[in-house]
C-alpha cells in the first residue's frame, strides 16, 4: 500500500481580537491510499480546520501536505484548480451546504462542467444520472430542490456532487451527523462500499465515536489543535493510552441498561486555544496531571508499534 | 401561477377601496373651501354657492362619497379637475408616461451602479473597495435631490454646457434629472446589496462551491448573488414604487411635468378629485409593482415557487 496523503507538522493558526488562536498546532499524520483515518475530537479542538485545511478551503500557517509524495502545500492558483478535481470534501450540514437555488442534477453537474469534463449535455446527464444511482438518489429526484428532500438524501446530494469527479482522496467532515440514526447507517454503509469499489481514501471526521469505530482503519484523537493519540482503529478501542482517549470512550453508550460501568468523567474547563500555555493542554481536565503537564508540552510518542501518545504518564 | 396572480389581483380591490376612503375622509378635514376658491376671490355668495351646487359639494358627504365611488365602478370615472375641467385619469394619463421615464432610467442607474458597487464591497470587505463604496453610497443618502438637482444643473449646464437644464423633452433631457434622483436610490441598493450578499458569502453552500473547484467569479455570481437577490429585488421594486410616485423636487429644480408635481399642485389647490383619483392610480401602481416583486420572488427562489407548483409534482418528490 502506497501513502497518499502525509500531513507533515501542519498548522493553523487565526488571528482573532484576543490574540492568535491555534486551531490546528503541529499535526503529522499520513494516509494509505485507499483507506480511512478517522478523527475524532469534541467540538472546536481544530478537526474540521484540519479538514479543510488538507484541501485548501484554508491555507495552512505552517507545515507542509504532501500527495503521492509531492508537496501541495503552496500551491498556486491554478495548480489548486486540477487539485481540487483529486480532493473533495463532503460537508457536515446537508441542509445548509446546498445552494438552495440549485435543482439536484444541478449541484452533482456542476464540478463536472466546470473541469470540462462533459462534451455535450446528453453525457452531462448520463454522468449525473450515474452518480445520482451510485449514492442511491433515485432517478426521478434529477430536477428536485434539496428544500423539497430529506436530510438523507441531502446527505447523498453532497456525497454524489464529491464523487462525481472520482477524487482520490475525500475529507468527509462530520457527514453523518446531522442525520437521524437509522439513515447514519445507511449513509455511513454507502460510504464503505463506495471505498470498496472505488478505492477512495477517506479523512472522516467525527466527534461520535461509535462512528468512527465503524468506519476507521486508524483514528487520531484530536484535543485543542494537538493530535493526542494515533492508533489503528482496533488498537485504539482495546488499549487507549490518553486520559483524553479515555473519556471519550467511556462516553460511548452501550445500549443495555444493565452493564453498569465506571464513567470517566471530565472536570474542569477547556483551556483557551487563544495563545495556549506551554504545557499539555488537557493538563487541566485531566485527574493525572502533574506539574510536569504544566510545565511541559508531551510529544507524540509510539509506545507499542503505530500507536503513538502525547502524554507523560501513558495509560499503559 | 396565474392562479395566485388572480387572486393577488383580486385582493386590491379592497386595498384600493380602503385608500380612495382614507383620501376622501382626509380631504373632508382639510380646511379651506374649494368652492370659495373656484369661484375666485372677488366671487359675490351667489357665485361661491352656484359653484357648489354645480360640483355637487352641497350634497351630504356620504352622498357625495357613494357617488364618487359609484362614478369609478360604472364609468371608470375619478372625477374632473376643478382647476381645468379635464377628468384626473386623463391628466394622470398625459403624465405618467414622463414620470415613468424618469423612475425606469433612474432605476436602471441606481441598479447598475449599486449593485456592482454592492457585491464589490461584500466580495472584498473591510479593504478599500468597502470603504470607497461605503463612503459612496453614504455620499450618495446624504445629498438631498434638490440640492444634488441644482448642483448638477450647475455643472453640466451651467459650466459644462453638456446637458440641458430644465424641461422633458428627449434623451438628453432625462440625464440629469435620473442621474439626481438615481444617486439616493443607488446608495440604498448599495447598501443593500452589500448586506444581502455578506449573509450569503458565509453559508456553507458557498464554500461548497469553491471546494467544488469554482472559480471566484462565478462562486460569487452565480452561488452567492442568486441567493442575495431577494432583499436586492424588494428594494429596487420599493424605490421604483415610490419613484412613480414623483420624484416631486426633482421634479420641481428640472421643471418636468410628472405626476409628482401634478399632485403637490393639486394639494395647494384644494383640487379634491386631483387629489384622490391621483392617489388612487398611484396606490394601485404600487400595488402592481409589488404583484410583480411578488412573481419575481418565485423565479428567484424556487422554494418559494414550489408553493405554487402543482400537488402532482410535490406529490412524486415526496413519495
Amino acid at each position: 500500500m502506497s501513502t497518499l496523503l502525509e500531513v507533515k507538522n501542519l498548522k493553523k493558526y487565526f488571528k482573532v481580537p484576543a490574540g492568535t488562536l491555534h486551531a490546528v498546532d503541529d499535526v503529522s499524520f499520513q494516509i494509505e491510499t485507499g483507506t480511512t483515518m478517522g478523527v475524532v475530537g469534541e467540538s472546536g479542538c481544530g478537526k474540521s480546520t484540519l479538514g479543510r485545511t488538507l484541501i485548501h478551503l484554508l491555507p495552512p500557517t505552517e507545515g507542509q501536505i504532501l500527495l503521492d509524495g509531492k508537496s501541495i502545500t503552496n500551491v498556486k492558483k491554478r495548480q489548486l484548480h486540477t487539485l481540487r478535481k483529486n480532493m473533495q470534501m463532503i460537508f457536515q450540514d446537508p441542509f445548509s451546504s446546498l445552494n438552495p437555488r440549485m435543482s439536484v442534477s444541478q449541484a452533482i453537474g456542476e464540478p463536472l462542467q466546470i473541469y470540462g469534463l462533459v462534451k455535450n449535455k446528453q453525457e452531462l446527464d448520463r454522468r449525473v444520472r450515474e452518480t445520482m444511482d451510485t449514492v442511491g438518489l433515485a432517478a426521478r429526484l434529477a430536477d428536485s430542490y434539496p428544500h423539497e428532500l430529506d436530510g438523507g438524501r441531502r446527505q447523498r446530494i453532497g456525497i454524489a456532487r464529491a464523487l462525481v469527479l472520482q477524487p482520490r482522496f475525500i475529507v468527509c467532515d462530520e457527514p453523518v451527523s446531522a442525520l437521524d440514526v437509522s439513515i447514519q447507517a445507511q449513509i455511513l454503509n454507502l460510504m464503505q462500499d463506495l471505498q470498496r469499489e472505488n478505492g477512495y481514501t477517506y479523512l472522516f471526521i467525527t466527534h461520535d465515536l461509535s462512528v468512527v469505530r465503524h468506519i476507521s482503519d486508524e483514528i487520531c484523537v484530536m484535543y485543542l489543535g494537538k493530535v493526542v493519540e494515533h492508533s489503528p482503529a482496533k488498537e485504539l478501542f482495546q488499549h487507549c493510552c490518553h486520559p483524553y482517549t479515555k473519556a471519550l470512550l467511556s462516553a460511548i453508550p452501550i445500549p443495555n441498561i444493565d452493564v453498569k460501568r465506571e464513567r470517566f468523567l471530565l472536570k474542569g474547563e477547556i483551556t483557551s486555544p487563544i495563545d495556549p500555555k506551554p504545557g499539555c493542554r488537557f493538563a487541566a481536565r485531566c485527574s493525572y496531571a502533574t506539574e510536569a503537564c504544566r510545565q511541559e508540552s508531551p510529544e507524540l510518542r509510539e509506545l507499542s508499534p503505530n500507536h503513538f501518545c502525547a502524554c507523560h504518564h501513558p495509560l499503559m | 401561477m396565474s392562479k395566485y396572480i388572480l387572486k393577488r389581483l383580486l385582493q386590491l380591490i379592497p386595498v384600493l377601496i380602503g385608500v380612495i376612503t382614507i383620501v376622501f375622509i382626509l380631504n373632508q378635514l382639510m380646511p379651506g373651501d374649494p368652492a370659495r376658491m373656484l369661484a375666485g376671490e372677488g366671487a359675490t355668495e351667489e357665485a361661491v354657492e352656484r359653484v357648489r351646487v354645480e360640483m355637487g359639494l352641497d350634497k351630504p358627504v356620504i352622498v357625495q362619497y357613494i357617488n364618487y365611488l359609484a362614478g369609478i365602478v360604472t364609468r371608470g370615472d375619478l372625477g374632473t379637475s376643478y382647476k381645468t375641467g379635464v377628468p384626473v385619469l386623463t391628466e394622470v394619463l398625459e403624465r405618467l408616461p414622463t414620470t415613468m421615464i424618469l423612475a425606469g432610467i433612474s432605476t436602471l442607474i441606481s441598479v447598475g451602479i449599486g449593485v456592482p458597487l454592492g457585491i464589490a464591497a461584500a466580495t472584498w470587505q473591510n479593504t478599500l473597495v468597502d470603504y470607497a463604496a461605503s463612503g459612496l453610497s453614504f455620499i450618495g443618502v446624504s445629498m438631498p435631490n434638490f440640492w444634488q438637482g441644482l448642483m448638477n444643473i450647475l455643472v453640466f449646464s451651467v459650466y459644462l454646457n453638456w446637458l440641458p437644464s430644465s424641461g422633458f423633452y428627449g434623451p438628453r433631457y432625462w440625464i440629469l434629472p435620473a442621474l439626481t434622483v438615481g444617486t439616493s436610490c443607488m446608495a440604498t441598493i448599495t447598501r443593500t446589496t452589500r448586506s444581502s450578499m455578506l449573509e450569503v458569502i458565509r453559508q456553507d453552500y458557498i464554500r461548497t462551491a469553491r471546494a467544488k473547484g469554482q472559480t471566484e467569479y462565478q462562486t460569487i455570481v452565480r452561488h452567492a448573488l442568486g441567493n442575495a437577490l431577494i432583499p436586492i429585488v424588494t428594494i429596487v421594486g420599493l424605490e421604483f414604487g415610490s419613484l412613480l410616485g414623483g420624484a416631486v423636487l426633482t421634479e420641481s429644480v428640472f421643471a418636468i411635468p410628472g405626476i409628482g408635481k401634478y399632485m403637490v399642485d393639486a394639494i395647494t389647490n384644494r383640487n379634491y378629485p386631483v387629489i384622490m383619483g391621483g392617489v388612487a392610480i398611484l396606490a394601485f401602481i404600487f400595488s402592481i409593482c409589488n404583484l410583480v416583486i411578488d412573481v419575481l420572488y418565485a423565479y428567484i427562489d424556487p422554494r418559494m415557487k414550489s408553493q405554487y407548483s402543482t400537488k402532482k409534482r410535490k406529490a412524486e418528490v415526496t413519495e
